[in-house]
């Protein structure tokens, strides 16, 4: 059965990847990217893999999008064409496809229970996390808690990566040029508008349970983040850019990106002062158990902040760009 | 029964690919998009209901809220540049 | 008894759920106006929808995924229709007009 799916869904994935390459204008290629990435979702869930799946859809295919048109935008529609090593190319790519498939004939199958990758560590995450966490989703208790560091770090990427668009791109526009803070293509609306204002408080309530439920459920602080960033740039879309930016300014955003990832560290530092190791949760309360769901809350917390103050400034910065006209 | 229903909206959902790669205007790719991202909810939610697993139902729900924002940017980002759009329509 | 009576009433709900999601991708594809195949792909987003999820609500029972269904059946017939709204307004705001037959039937 799961063979039918991914069988189907695989091949639609190749199609969409061929077109993708395939077309020189760029804006078909976005709306393509688009198609892909639900398509990805939906192989991951039908993979059973119900956290990657979620984070795959709410930035994949919702805030990618948004960003990728908000570039194009600012840039020309279709792609320039490149004349010169095309056969080169084609034999480079061909030798290191033919490798990368004949060393696929030695991987173990699919859902092989005697694979090296189900044999050391992960029978141990799957007994320890009732033991030391008392939660039912292992994927939070092995991103949170167990290996705590990795997580640590792509907190710090994110940070780095908002810090990279924004010296790129710059916060205000430059002066002189035709740039209208009020324009917003869908005021005039009425139905998307009624709808929108309907919308966009379920869809921030709807991030903060994903945050929150992130031990019990899929979830967690990358999809929360990306949740409530999709409901504010909903009402960036309905109200104008400017009515967004006054909702949320550029200082509370430029807060919640700092103040996420600073959290996560300071979590780290407290259990330090409290007599453990950094990252230790376990010394946050008097009972291991609650001292590790208080650390992984703290730290959820910290990492949808950051998530949700990142996306959002990248989607200012491309935003106050005035368009080309 | 759930399986018949899934490989009916998979079958729509090859049908409303080939809409996308195919389309001669701009607005028949943004249709195929918004038709591709609400049979992915249906999908997802008989998935779940197949596999026994409801608490996945939550993506579904995150998806049905995410499907609209991505529609309503791509409509804006169509109406401030009408004049270039033409050039999407012979593809 | 009753539980056979259920269980029949919901597999014929999805079965025709399934049917009417057939038909509205069969008409995107071939029929010969944006607008006409506009028309079809929102016989997927509400018709197919609604049958899909009272057959699986029906299976379900009273219970939180119940809920959860139901709460996802109002969020997609609350935001898929709009979204074909939006997208038909800007088409017919770029002078995208409806074929007609005769000339006086043009809008």
């Amino acid at each position: 059965m799961i063979i039918l799916f991914g069988l189907f869904l695989l091949s639609l994935l190749v199609i969409t990847a061929l077109a993708i390459v395939r077309t020189e204008n760029l804006f078909v290629a976005v709306m393509l990217t688009s198609i892909f990435s639900l398509l990805m979702a939906a192989n991951f869930f039908v993979l059973d893999a119900a956290d990657v799946a979620l984070t795959e859809a709410a930035v994949g295919a919702g805030i990618t999008t948004v960003i990728f048109l908000s570039a194009l935008a600012l840039t020309a529609e279709s792609e320039k064409t490149v004349q010169t090593g095309k056969r080169m190319a084609l034999v480079v790519v061909a030798v290191l496809a033919t490798l990368i498939i004949y060393a696929t004939f030695d991987k173990p199958r699919l859902g092989d229970p005697e694979a090296p990758v189900h044999q050391h560590l992960a029978p141990w995450y799957l007994e320890n996390t009732p033991v030391y966490m008392d939660f039912p989703n292992v994927v939070t208790a092995i991103l949170g808690s167990f290996r705590g560091y990795d997580t640590l770090g792509e907190v710090f990427v994110v940070f780095a990566a908002c810090i990279g668009v924004l010296f790129i791109l710059g916060v205000k526009p430059p002066e002189g040029r035709i740039y209208d803070p009020h324009a917003s293509g869908l005021r005039h609306h009425l139905i998307p508008q009624v709808v929108g204002r309907l919308l966009i408080p379920f869809v921030v309530l709807f991030g903060l349970y994903v945050q929150f439920h992130g031990e019990y459920g899929p979830g967690g602080g990358f999809q929360a983040g990306a949740l409530i960033a999709s409901g504010v740039i909903l009402y960036a879309l309905l109200e104008g850019e400017a009515a967004a930016l006054r909702a949320l300014p550029q200082p509370v955003l430029m807060g919640l990106v700092i103040g996420g990832a600073c959290l996560y560290g300071a979590v780290g530092l407290l259990c330090m002062l409290l007599g453990g190791n950094f990252l230790e949760y376990s010394v946050l309360s008097s009972n291991t158990v609650s001292g590790q769901q208080l650390g992984i809350l703290l730290i959820e917390a910290g990492v949808g902040m950051a998530v949700c103050g990142a996306l959002l400034s990248i989607f200012h910065a491309f935003a106050a760009r005035p368009r080309r006209l | 029964m759930y399986v018949v229903v899934s490989l009916a909206i998979l079958i729509t959902m090859v049908l409303a690919l080939v809409r996308a790669l195919r389309g001669p205007t701009v607005y028949d790719r943004v249709l195929a998009v918004n038709m591709f991202g609400t049979k992915t909810v249906l999908l997802l939610s008989v998935i779940a209901f197949l596999f026994g697993r409801p608490d996945f139902l939550d993506l579904a729900l995150a998806y049905a809220l995410i499907n609209l924002v991505g529609v309503l940017a791509v409509l804006e980002f169509i109406q401030t540049k009408p004049q270039k759009m033409d050039a999407a329509d012979h593809d | 008894m009753i539980d056979t009576a259920v269980d029949i009433l919901s597999w014929m709900l999805l079965f025709l759920g399934g049917a009417f999601v057939i038909i509205g991708g069969l008409g995107a594809l071939r029929l010969p106006n944006f607008y006409t195949r506009l028309h079809a792909a929102s016989l997927t987003e509400t018709m197919a929808t609604i049958l899909i999820f009272a057959g699986m609500i029906l299976q379900a029972g009273l219970s939180l995924a119940a809920l959860k269904l139901a709460a996802i059946m109002l969020f997609l017939l609350l935001t898929a229709p709009t979204a074909s709204y939006a997208l038909a307004n800007a088409a017919l705001q770029s002078g995208m007009r409806p074929e007609a037959r005769n000339r006086d039937e043009t809008l």
